[in-house]
This record gives structure tokens, C-alpha cells and sequence, in this order.
């Protein structure tokens, strides 16, 4: 394989959406959706980084399997210390919740 | 040995000067220090991580301090910052393009107005923190919420826990903009190499490396700007 080298109008096309999606984000955080703000800003969060790593960090074209199994696991490790910590501390009858 | 003609110059008829000899193909050599730093964001995941986890749980216990302390910050100026980022990291996917084409003008250039968005991000950071230092809101002896009391009668809040609430503020915005300047100390050593003309469409790594740091960060922002700016913002 050779190197991938991203056309600009790729590049281009990534930042269009980004910024599309940062306004989207802050115009809504206005809107009173109850619980789902969180999640709505969340999940944009989540696609705009995913955008970032496939097309700018050229994930999406890495011929090298490993950093694919890096970047896995860490999300992995990232998730053990998020849920595990909250299912402790949110399941702790003791401690005022909120 | 080492200095034996025929050894020295036997390496050159095998491959260029760029591939290390204990490289079987330039794209193994490149694919290996991706590899590494890839490495060395998975423990940056883990560094911001702690973090994030942090404000989680203390989320879900000073609901109200959280949901006061996000609507005092200024959505507008985290907005412009946002998309200050997002048009940096286009920047430097050109940048990386640039640089596989072998295009040493562009290189400079697009390292330069990256520089200059991040130098811009961090400008803007600057103005917020000393807003907050005016108002009294960082953490400390002078701490003092009393105006976002008045400002949300609706919502009764204890001074300390939001002290906790600004503590992760600025660890949390802080430890990003520290990456954020020995990320812009990286890309001034980058632009000096590329100008000289270090870089070539056979050798630009750094480039590509400095390039996945700066992205790296910018992703981190791109998760601190709805937690801290946005999710508390109605309700």
C-alpha cells in the first residue's frame, strides 16, 4: 500500500460539517429538551470526534492494523474507568445522589 | 568495522537515506512511529480521562452548583473557540497533505496559520479566565459565588461544592491549554524544519506526528465544550 493522501476537497468537505455541527450543538443547547440535551450534545460530541479520527488522523486509510487494536483498547480502558466508577458512586445508598 | 568502506557503502544501493536500516520499507518505518504515538495518546485518553470521570460524578452530586457554574460561562466565546479548533485542524490535515506532496511553501504557511489559530484559541481562553478573576470565581481564599446566587434564586447552591465545580473548570480547560502550548512550541519547531526544507513527500513523520497530537487535543475540546458550555445551559 501506498501512503493515503487526503484530496482537499475531503478536507474541505470534514470542515464544512464540522462547523456545521458545532452550530448545531451550541443552537440547541438553548432548547429545553429535558434529559436529552445531555445526550443530543453528547452524541454530536461523538460524531464530530469520530470525523476528526477517520478522516484527519487518517485512521480511516491506516494499512497498520495495531493502531486500530491501540486506539480500541483505549477506549475500552477509558470505559472501565467511566462505568465502573459511576456504578459505584451512583449505587452508593449511603451518599446523597444528586 | 563500522568505518569499513564497504559497509558504508553498501547501504545507500539498498534504499534512501530516510529509511533506517533496521526498516524493511519506508511504510513499515512510518507505520511504526504512528504506532507509537498512537501509544501515546491511548495514555493521554487515560490523563484526561480521570478527569472527565471527576466531573462526572460530581455531576451527579452538586447537580445545581454544575448546572449554575456552566451557565456563567460565556457560550459564545466556547463557540468561537470551538470552530478557532476545528479551522486549525484543517490546517494541519493540508499541512500533512502539503507535506506528502512535497510542497515546502504551503508546508509553512498552513504551520503558521495553525500557530496562529492556536495562538488565537488560547487568547480567547485568557479573556475568559480573567472574567473569571474579576467576578471572584476562581477557587481560593477570594472565592465568592454570591452574584450566581442572586443570579439563580431558583436554584439554591453551597459555595464550596461550587468551588468544586470551578476546580474542574480550570483543571480540566487548564491541562488542555497546556497541551495546547507545547502543542503551538511543537509546530514552531515544525515550521523552522520545514522551511529549511527538511521534508520531503519521502521523509515528513514529524510532520504526521505533530499532526495527530494536534488533533488529539482538539478532540478533547471537542468533549469539554459540551460538558462544560452546553448541557446545563436549559433546565
Amino acid at each position: 500500500m501506498t501512503v493515503h493522501i487526503s484530496s482537499n476537497k475531503l478536507n474541505v468537505t470534514i470542515w464544512i460539517t464540522l462547523m456545521c455541527l458545532t452550530v448545531i450543538t451550541a443552537t440547541v443547547s438553548f432548547i429545553d429538551l429535558g434529559p436529552f440535551n445531555t445526550i443530543v450534545a453528547l452524541a454530536i460530541a461523538t460524531f464530530k470526534a469520530l470525523l476528526v479520527v477517520l478522516f484527519f488522523m487518517h485512521v480511516k486509510y491506516s494499512s497498520e492494523k495495531l493502531t486500530k487494536v491501540v486506539i480500541l483498547s483505549s477506549l475500552f480502558w477509558l470505559l472501565l474507568l467511566l462505568v465502573l466508577s459511576l456504578a459505584d458512586y451512583s449505587t452508593r445508598g449511603n451518599v446523597r445522589i444528586m | 568495522m563500522r568505518d569499513s568502506p564497504a559497509v558504508v557503502a553498501q547501504a545507500p544501493e539498498h534504499h534512501g537515506p530516510e529509511l533506517l536500516h533496521h526498516f524493511a520499507r519506508a511504510e513499515q518505518q512510518r507505520d511504526s512511529a504512528a504506532l507509537g504515538m498512537w501509544l501515546f495518546l491511548a495514555t493521554e485518553i487515560m490523563f484526561f480521562g480521570g478527569m472527565f470521570c471527576a466531573y462526572l460524578i460530581y455531576r451527579l452530586w452538586y447537580f445545581n452548583e454544575f448546572a449554575v457554574g456552566s451557565r456563567s460561562l460565556d457560550i459564545y466565546m466556547g463557540t468561537a473557540n470551538t470552530v478557532v479548533l476545528i479551522c486549525s485542524s484543517l490546517t494541519v490535515a493540508m499541512g500533512v497533505r502539503a507535506a506528502q506532496l512535497g510542497k515546502r511553501r504551503l508546508l509553512v504557511v498552513l504551520l503558521l496559520l495553525t500557530i496562529l489559530f492556536g495562538a488565537a484559541f488560547l487568547g480567547v481562553k485568557a479573556i475568559e479566565w480573567h472574567e473569571k478573576y474579576e467576578k471572584h470565581h476562581i477557587p481560593g481564599a477570594s472565592f465568592n459565588v454570591s452574584d450566581l446566587m442572586r443570579e439563580n434564586p431558583q436554584m439554591p447552591i453551597d459555595q464550596n461544592h461550587e468551588q468544586i465545580y470551578f476546580s474542574l473548570y480550570f483543571a480540566m480547560t487548564g491541562l488542555h491549554a497546556l497541551h495546547m502550548v507545547v502543542g503551538i512550541g511543537i509546530f514552531v519547531v515544525l515550521t523552522w524544519y520545514a522551511w529549511r526544507g527538511r521534508y520531503t513527500p519521502e521523509y515528513h513523520t514529524p510532520i504526521e506526528l505533530g499532526g495527530l497530537y494536534w488533533h488529539f487535543v482538539d478532540v478533547v475540546w471537542i468533549y469539554l465544550f459540551p460538558l462544560l458550555y452546553l448541557i446545563d445551559r436549559r433546565r
